[in-house]
């Protein structure tokens, strides 16, 4: 069991370093008047923001750098997240979920993220994807199979891209042929998050492949399935502690109950649970910032050069002061769009310009921080670099921005 | 036989927080400030829980005096297991001016109302240190009090209890109703976990005012101003031990 250990020694009484709270600085908000700001959480969404804001600090925080070397996440810490209910925020109660709102887990996104972008992709995928694709599309006793387990312990992962198919997703070539009470998959899952520690694979296939992307369907395939086969891991750039893996499926019978939804139908669910997934990964990004941001403008108060506080210099005034507006931009592009999502109003325009912003953002302030550290901010011993290279991937994975970009140019057609 | 406890809870400054004195000395900034929990009612509240968790205790009872926002705090200790809470509510120059013995009276007032069996508290307040509302507490009620408790073990209507005290620790027994505070090393608290902040919307908060506990909360004490302490100076270099012993008898500290 994980050392819960937290340290409430006078020490921490005397601690300089500022826990930045949720809340604008120097703002009254025991203010009687109703707060329509995208900042208006419900008491348990703010209860849910500080705790684990608090975890990621105390639990996670320390695991950090160790868990990127070693390339994978802590079994125990995984653990304690599932026990957290953190793995699943807005499944219902009846499912064994947590049973609150969307927007909730998309703040338990960017308190993770701020701490640990790896941790923060484990939270966003079964939040955001997996969970949402069982929870549209399922059948009743589907739902009551996976959503328990995966609220308690089962990772999930989910399989669609492949080395001839990214952005042109739909034209995957995994085919799924039906024969009797069985569906047989062959073909072969690129970049598969988490593929390493997963337990149920949700898997994009092709049941009929002269239908074209008409003929995609979705399957529920467990990691015992015989011919599923996890392959080797990427060395990537980034994200290290999540593992990410070729999935490969050779004449792997899968029961035709796992069939998840109806067939044909399954890039509608993908596109659907895609832009949900969008928000998930703008509130990565965000928190991604913010976490840079929050281990720089400290230092850059106490760095002392030609006789100043190097914050003290117009210059990095400027850049610092521009950089904060941009986030607080993302923030409330990401917040908004999963307000909308809430609401059941449209919010895919929304969505798509949170992630397109919230990435490209992300690479900038992160490599802007990594300047304000001076050389520190080249050193690994300083956590500026991680971020640096965890966000490079924000740009590329859920859509690229040149599809976010097309996505959001075509609602803009349709509305002029 | 299970018991019932009360555990007071109060909403102090953050831990994290850089504490400022107001600029015209009459307190600290609180305004738009983080707070939170006091660590110590955190561990009082996890003990609570365990005990619970044991079969020992029966029914939690969280209680909070101050004004609405510590209905938060309150919440928090809901979801961290507690079954129902009371608010005390106080207000504005009420509230600056609560003082430990008013405290005391109302937690011991609602103990008594509430007929429990153990008043769990921490040993004090991150924000105040005073070190002094269970002890008064237990006076007020004529109850036994085990104060910096490291360890809490309760069997038929008595509590086994090791404290920590200057020269180490000391084990004591003392018959319920008692009232105990908290130490750092009792336990390590739990973090409240999301189903069960989902659950903690259901169970009831009172409210209530000191006047419906009977009690008068005039403080008996005046502050007259608040200062930082005062700069840290910087040292000196010495260059050798001799210099080092010179120096400090020229301070007459030698």
């Amino acid at each position: 069991m994980i050392n819960l250990r937290r340290f409430i020694s006078t020490a921490q009484l005397l601690r300089t370093t500022k826990f930045n709270p949720w809340v604008p600085h120097k703002c009254n908000m025991s203010s009687t008047v109703v707060n329509q700001s995208l900042y208006n959480f419900s008491e348990e969404e703010k209860l849910i923001k500080e705790t684990v804001a608090r975890f990621g600090k105390e639990h996670v925080e320390p695991h950090v750098r160790q868990m990127e070397e070693a390339g994978g996440y802590k079994p125990e810490l995984i653990q304690a997240i599932f026990d957290q209910g953190l793995m699943s925020v807005d499944v219902p109660l009846e499912y064994g979920g947590s049973g609150q709102t969307f927007f909730s887990s998309i703040l338990v996104i960017e308190e993770m993220s701020r701490i640990d972008a790896s941790v923060g992709l484990l939270l966003d995928l079964q939040n955001t994807l997996l969970n949402r694709l069982i929870l549209s599309c399922g059948t009743e006793e589907q739902k009551h199979d996976y959503l328990p387990r995966m609220a308690k312990n089962l990772v999930a992962s989910f399989c669609l891209s492949e080395p001839t198919s990214g952005s042109d997703a739909f034209a995957l070539k995994t085919t799924a042929k039906k024969q009797g009470d069985y569906y047989v998959l062959n073909g072969t899952k690129m970049w598969i998050s988490n593929a390493e520690i997963s337990g149920v694979y949700l898997v994009m296939a092709n049941t009929n492949p002269q239908a074209k992307h008409k003929g995609i369907s979705t399957f529920i395939v467990d990691r015992e399935t015989e011919g599923l086969r996890i392959g080797k891991r990427e060395n990537k750039l980034g994200l290290k502690a999540s593992s990410t893996c070729m999935v490969h499926f050779d004449d792997c019978k899968v029961p035709a109950k796992n069939l998840l939804g109806k067939e044909g139908e399954g890039y509608k669910y993908a596109i659907s649970m895609l832009n949900e997934g969008r928000i998930g990964i703008g509130a990565q990004m965000v928190g991604i910032c913010q976490g840079a941001f929050d281990k720089t403008i400290p230092y850059t108060k106490e760095r002392k050069q030609f006789g100043q506080r190097i914050f003290d210099f117009q210059g990095m005034q400027h850049q610092i002061a521009s950089l904060a507006t941009e986030i607080e931009a993302a923030r409330l592009l990401t917040y908004n769009a999963a307000r909308l999502r809430d609401a059941k109003l449209p919010f895919v325009k929304q969505a798509a310009m949170a992630k397109l912003y919230s990435s490209e953002l992300a690479g900038k302030v992160t490599s802007k921080c990594i300047d304000f550290m001076g050389g520190l901010g080249f050193s690994c011993e300083y956590p500026q670099e991680k971020f640096f290279r965890d966000c490079k991937v924000g740009t590329i994975y859920e859509g690229t921005s040149n599809m976010q970009l097309n996505t959001i140019a075509k609602f803009i057609d349709s509305e002029y | 036989m299970a018991i019932r406890i009360l555990v007071g809870v109060k909403r102090a400054i953050d831990y994290a927080v850089k504490v400022q004195v107001k600029t015209d000395k009459t307190g600290v900034v609180t305004e738009g400030v983080k707070h939170s929990m006091n660590p110590f009612d955190e561990i009082a509240v996890e003990e609570a829980i365990r005990l619970k968790e044991k079969k020992v205790a029966q029914e939690i009872i969280a209680v909070s005096c101050g004004p609405t926002q510590c209905q938060e705090t309150l919440r928090t200790a809901l979801a961290l297991g507690a079954d129902r809470a009371i608010h005390v509510e106080i207000n504005g120059k009420d509230y600056e001016t609560l003082q430990p013995l008013a405290i005391s009276k109302l937690i011991a007032a609602v103990a008594k109302k509430e007929s429990v069996d153990l008043v769990l508290l921490g040993k004090q307040a991150i924000d105040d240190d005073c070190n002094q509302t269970g002890q008064m507490v237990a006076g007020l009620l004529s109850w036994p009090q085990a104060l910096f408790a490291s360890k809490v073990d309760i069997k038929d209507k008595k509590a086994e209890v090791m404290r920590e005290i200057d020269g180490g620790s000391e084990t004591i027994r003392v018959k319920l109703p008692a009232v105990i505070t908290t130490d750092l090393r009792l336990n390590q608290p739990r973090f409240a976990n999301l189903p069960s902040i989902q659950k903690a919307k259901k169970k009831p908060m009172a409210k209530m005012s000191p006047s419906d506990l009977g009690v008068d909360i005039k403080p008996h004490q005046e502050y007259l101003s608040y200062e930082e302490p005062p700069k840290r100076q910087g040292g000196g270099r010495v260059s050798s031990v001799d210099e080092l012993i010179s120096k400090l008898k020229e301070k007459g500290l030698v």
